[in-house]
């Protein structure tokens, strides 16, 4: 549980999740990633150090350079874990908008 | 396909937002709040009582098939803008989540679309992440019973 806790940490940050974007269509050197940003490189490499670790992020060497690449696997863990909730609501709102569509001329008409 | 609600639950606050469009006038998505009748259909429970006014209370209960009340939560409305805005207090009974403060806010879109915007603020970041992992566990709990169901077939 203490993974997953961390998992949401990295993320609650904006500028890792912008990295987390930018990383989503394309491998990407550390360089590459902090020339997206305005903050100092040191900065990036921290950010990049925390996805790393919590997984999010896999580092894969190519020649000299270190490329950034996203962890679909762990990503989809991280989503997983709210969909029940979400699932949740989604059902009953589901619900709501088919009985009120059904009542729809009903309701309508007791109002005028 | 896009998903219709949103839920937007950031790590170490004590609140989420839940978004969803709905293909209503802005008038019925609002009774389906207001009206007893219609609670008790889309939530599936009893509302034993809803006072929809400033300073109102409202009561629901959840019944199994054998009659055990399984759900039952209670709370108090602080603002009733017809067709525009709901906030109120919810707090279940026997449950150790406290009580949530909820903001819901009706958008007409056009004259057959709505939106709902759900603003739920707990009293601690705790109670909120145990909220959201409610549903998760209970997933985790179902598997666990169907497995122990076809592992007990095996024996």
């Amino acid at each position: 549980m203490n993974l997953r806790r961390d998992v949401f940490q990295a993320i609650a940050d904006p500028t890792r999740r912008a990295i987390l974007l930018l990383v989503a269509s394309q491998a990407l050197t550390a360089g590459a990633i902090a020339s997206n940003f305005d903050t100092a490189r040191p900065t990036v490499s921290k950010h990049l150090a925390i996805l790393t670790e919590c997984e999010l992020l896999e580092q894969q060497q190519q020649g000299r350079e270190i490329y950034y690449q996203l962890n679909p696997k762990k990503m989809k863990e991280v989503a997983d874990f709210i969909e029940p909730f979400r699932k949740m609501w989604d059902d009953r709102f589901n619900k709501l908008e088919s009985i009120m569509t059904s009542k729809k001329h009903e309701l309508l008409n007791k109002n005028h | 396909m896009e998903q219709k609600t949103k839920i937007n639950a950031e790590e170490g606050r004590q609140e989420y937002t839940i978004t969803r469009e709905f293909d209503l006038p802005v008038e019925l998505l609002f009774r389906a709040h207001a009206e007893a009748d219609l609670v008790a259909q889309w939530m599936s429970t009893k509302v034993l009582k809803l006072e929809s006014k400033k300073f109102g209370g409202y009561q629901f209960e959840t019944s199994d098939p054998q009659g055990n009340v399984v759900f039952k939560a209670n709370g108090v409305i602080h603002t009733f803008i017809p067709n525009q805005k709901i906030i109120r207090t919810f707090e279940m009974d026997n449950a150790p989540f406290g009580v949530q403060l909820e903001v819901y806010e009706f958008q007409r879109l056009t004259d057959d679309t709505s939106r709902l915007n759900m603003h739920v603020v707990y009293e601690s970041t705790a109670q909120r992440d145990q909220v959201l992992k409610l549903p998760f566990s209970q997933g985790l709990n179902w598997a666990h019973n169907k497995l122990q169901d076809i592992v007990g077939k095996l024996k």
